[in-house]
């Protein structure tokens, strides 16, 4: 059913753009649809174009996984829309006629203007294209069934249809619809789990059950015999043991024992065997087990596999304490993978988790139908304790790349505040300028995305889609409302999830599909069409972004000649072509890469190359058009080159992230004043020379 | 055409210009209370604040509510015409 709603999605969106082509073939309609589009239609388009994959997936996954530190995003990606209505859209619409580089350089006439802001629009529609690329892809793996690259093509092959044909008419109305259903079946999902309210139940962990397939997590005492845990356990034999030591402090902060067992099997024919690991039956005969490192071994007349798991040790009290199954995913030497013990297949896969393990007392063990605040107010209890997804990922002594992926309890006090992913609290033992890094980085990243938004290049063309600022003004002002409700109800996305279990450990992107899943299978046919046509709005929207730069900004200064407006529409179509082409090939190279990481990067870019020049535009009369230059060029260099120096990308060189010779992840702290200060110093120095009025 | 329309609507969108920038302002310092209580003071953020919820949720649901209901504050103040004026629309 998924398919179907997905190609009906694709059908509606393509007759759009069909519908659109006309009214593309002139300069106006292309780049900015006549300027001609009604300001409460451009206002959810800007919401439809404005939530990404990174707000829709993203976003309720992060809460789901790490509660409120998730939600913070949707506070910052929010209000940076205050300094868009207050600040940028009205005097960029009656400042500029298709690009911000218009507005930018309306007092100066410099080419160097439109080739730096160019630039820079080039520059943070790469950065935020790659993610919503790499998110088609991942969307399309488990929700279609077709391979990542697959993804990736589709989604660029309809975009580059969509915009190098119907331009800003089609994407605007593309992106309408794609405002429209994402608020409609967010507030629908909400009112869903609403309506389900929390419990504490243990979730299916058959399979098909209301598309919900859970993993119990067995619970089995210990007793520490000559340094290794003894468990009543067929055969029992530990064989590994990992810990996870904190960095800063030096303490074990969680420990793992790998033990073997005994699984019956059940002969079914010549040298053939089924083994039920888990609920899941492994058929396999000498040479199979071998290879997946089973051994076959003979009790009692009967033959039995030994299977190793995973276990997490909890309470641990002198010698004695509780092992926690997890489930796990290992990759031998040999290239053999391993899912929960059990040789990895279409059904044997890491499987459903979370959820609330207490509730306050006197609710019992469900809350039924709960109101919206009523709902956080639960969560939040001190009595209530949550069910979250980890991982740790390691090589293990023999060898085995080895994934664990188990439930940690977590208070609702502590997952319903700051500090499960930003580790913003001095700990014990932590070095002080740890702590002061971790913080700084935090708020660098805040800094980013309230800066950041009004900033964005597919923010700013939206402004000039409409015939008046008036409008310009309004269409923000229905952009805020929307987008608002629609961060708050990312919220019930996130933590509905997790109630629900409905969380897939590999990945948090998942999160909002299969909670919809959760509800029967039209409503998780319909989240994911929507993921779909989430990447496709916003996808459509930077390339269109891109295009607009090169043939209005780029092209002409770069030429130094006047170009025809045939030209610039051949231009821009031929652009969207090309930029649609290189998404689709970095969304290919960059698979893996983690969706909001890029994003949040994308906002620390635009916020560091345009806003310092926006702002002081409108504001600080001395400003000079050599200061915009330096501005822009020093916000691209500093935020890219700062980023490059990271320490998440040191380790994606494969070097210590410690020795990164930017301490921090975010930097937009550094490049955001310093781009403002470049702007201010130079100015001032170039002020005698740049004297000319246009 | 005269003059005297033109300074009005120049002064009327200095005045829109006005508000703006002190509306960001207050929001700012709004938003800012938010981001050092949440580093410099993150155990504060689970206090109960209002209706059972705790200070984060509070604090956070707030600054997407404060954010809407100033648009729409801006909205009606950018609508009120200035003294003798009559609601003017910018060309684009």
């Amino acid at each position: 059913m998924a398919i179907a709603v997905f190609v009906i999605f694709v059908a509606l969106i393509l007759a759009i753009s069909a519908y659109t082509s006309r009214k593309a073939a002139t300069v106006g309609g292309y780049f900015v649809a006549n300027s001609s589009v009604p300001w409460g239609v451009n206002g959810i388009a800007f919401a439809g174009g404005y939530l990404s994959v990174a707000s829709f997936l993203g976003i309720a996954g992060l809460i789901a996984f790490f509660g409120y530190d998730g939600f913070l995003y949707s506070i910052g990606f929010l209000a940076g829309w205050i300094v868009a209505l207050f600040v940028i859209a009205e005097p960029m619409k009656r400042m500029g006629t298709f690009t911000f580089s218009d507005a930018l350089n309306r007092n100066f006439s410099r080419p160097g203007i439109q080739l730096a802001a160019g630039l820079s629009v080039l520059v943070v529609s790469l950065f935020y294209l790659v993610p919503q690329m790499v998110g088609a892809g991942v969307l399309v793996e488990p929700l279609l069934g077709i391979p990542h690259f697959w993804g990736v093509i589709i989604v660029g092959t309809v975009v580059i249809v969509l915009v190098a044909g119907g331009g800003m008419t089609s994407t605007t109305y593309v992106q309408f619809f794609n405002g429209g259903l994402l608020l409609t079946f967010a507030a629908v999902l909400t009112i869903a789990v609403l309506v389900r309210g929390v419990d504490t139940a243990e979730r299916p962990t058959e399979e098909g059950v209301a598309g919900l397939e859970s993993y119990h997590f067995d619970e089995i005492p210990f007793e520490m015999v000559e340094g290794r845990p003894v468990a009543d356990l067929r055969g029992a034999q530990t064989t590994a043991r990992h810990a996870v030591v904190d960095r800063n402090t030096g303490d074990e902060t969680s420990v793992f024992y790998r033990v073997s067992h005994l699984v019956e099997a059940t002969p079914v024919d010549q040298g053939t065997f089924t083994a039920n690991v888990k609920g899941r039956t492994a058929r396999f005969d000498q040479s199979r087990a071998a290879r997946d490192g089973w051994t076959m071994e003979e009790h009692d007349g009967h033959t039995y596999v030994r299977v190793a798991e995973w276990f997490l040790v909890v309470d641990a009290t002198g010698s004695r304490g509780t092992l926690v199954e997890t489930q796990s995913r290992t990759t031998r030497a040999n290239g053999s993978i391993l899912v929960n013990g059990a040789p990895e297949s279409g059904a044997n896969r890491p499987r459903q988790m979370g959820g609330i393990a207490e509730i306050p007392a006197d609710l019992g063990s469900r809350t039924g139908p709960v109101g919206p605040l009523r709902l956080l107010a639960v969560l939040s209890d001190r009595s209530t304790t949550v069910l979250r997804p980890r991982s740790v990922a390691f090589t293990s002594t023999d060898g085995d790349a080895v994934t664990i992926f188990y439930e940690e309890r977590v208070a609702g006090s502590t997952f319903m505040r700051p500090g499960l992913m930003f580790p913003l609290e001095a700990r014990e033992g932590e070095p002080a300028v740890t702590t002061l890094l971790n913080r700084l980085n935090f708020i660098s990243l805040m800094l980013a995305l309230f800066l950041g938004t009004s900033a964005l290049p597919h923010i700013l063309i939206r402004y000039y889609t409409v015939p008046s600022a008036e409008a310009a003004r309004k269409s923000t002002i229905v952009a805020i409302g929307g987008i608002g409700l629609f961060y708050i109800l990312t919220m019930y996305l996130g933590v509905g999830a997790l109630a629900s279990g409905a969380i897939n450990p590999e990945t948090s992107n998942m999160s909002a599909p299969l909670l919809a899943r959760s509800f029967g299978e039209v409503l998780f046919a319909i989240i994911s069409g929507i993921a779909f046509t989430t990447v496709l709005a916003t996808v459509s929207g930077l390339i269109m972004a891109a295009s607009g730069a090169v043939a209005h900004d780029l092209m002409g200064n770069l030429l130094r000649r006047e170009v025809s407006d045939h030209a610039k529409v051949l231009a821009g179509r031929i652009v969207a072509v090309i930029v649609g082409v290189i998404g689709i090939v970095l969304g290919i190279l960059f698979r893996g890469m983690n969706v909001s990481f890029l994003v949040g990067w994308a906002f620390a870019v635009a916020a560091s190359a345009n806003l310092p020049a926006l702002v002081l535009m409108l504001f600080w009369k001395r400003t000079t058009g050599t200061g915009i230059i330096a501005s822009i060029l020093v916000g691209i260099i500093a935020s890219v080159g700062l980023i490059l120096l990271s320490p998440d990308m040191w380790a994606r060189y494969g070097l210590d992230p410690a020795t990164a010779p930017m301490p921090i992840n975010q930097p937009g702290i550094v490049s955001i004043p310093l781009s403002f200060i470049v702007l201010v110093v130079v100015s001032l120095a170039t002020r005698q020379r740049d004297a000319t009025p246009a | 055409m005269s003059s005297q329309p033109a300074d009005h609507e120049q002064a009327f969108e200095k005045r829109k210009s006005g508000i703006g920038v002190r509306m960001t302002l207050i929001y700012s310092v709004i938003y800012a209370g938010f981001v050092i209580l949440s580093v410099f003071r993150p155990e504060s953020m689970g206090a109960r604040a209002v209706l059972g919820l705790n200070l984060a949720v509070t604090y956070g649901l707030g600054l997407i509510v404060i954010a809407i209901v100033f648009a729409l504050v801006y909205n009606h103040l950018c609508r009120v015409p200035p003294t003798g004026g009559g609601r003017k629309r910018e060309g684009a």
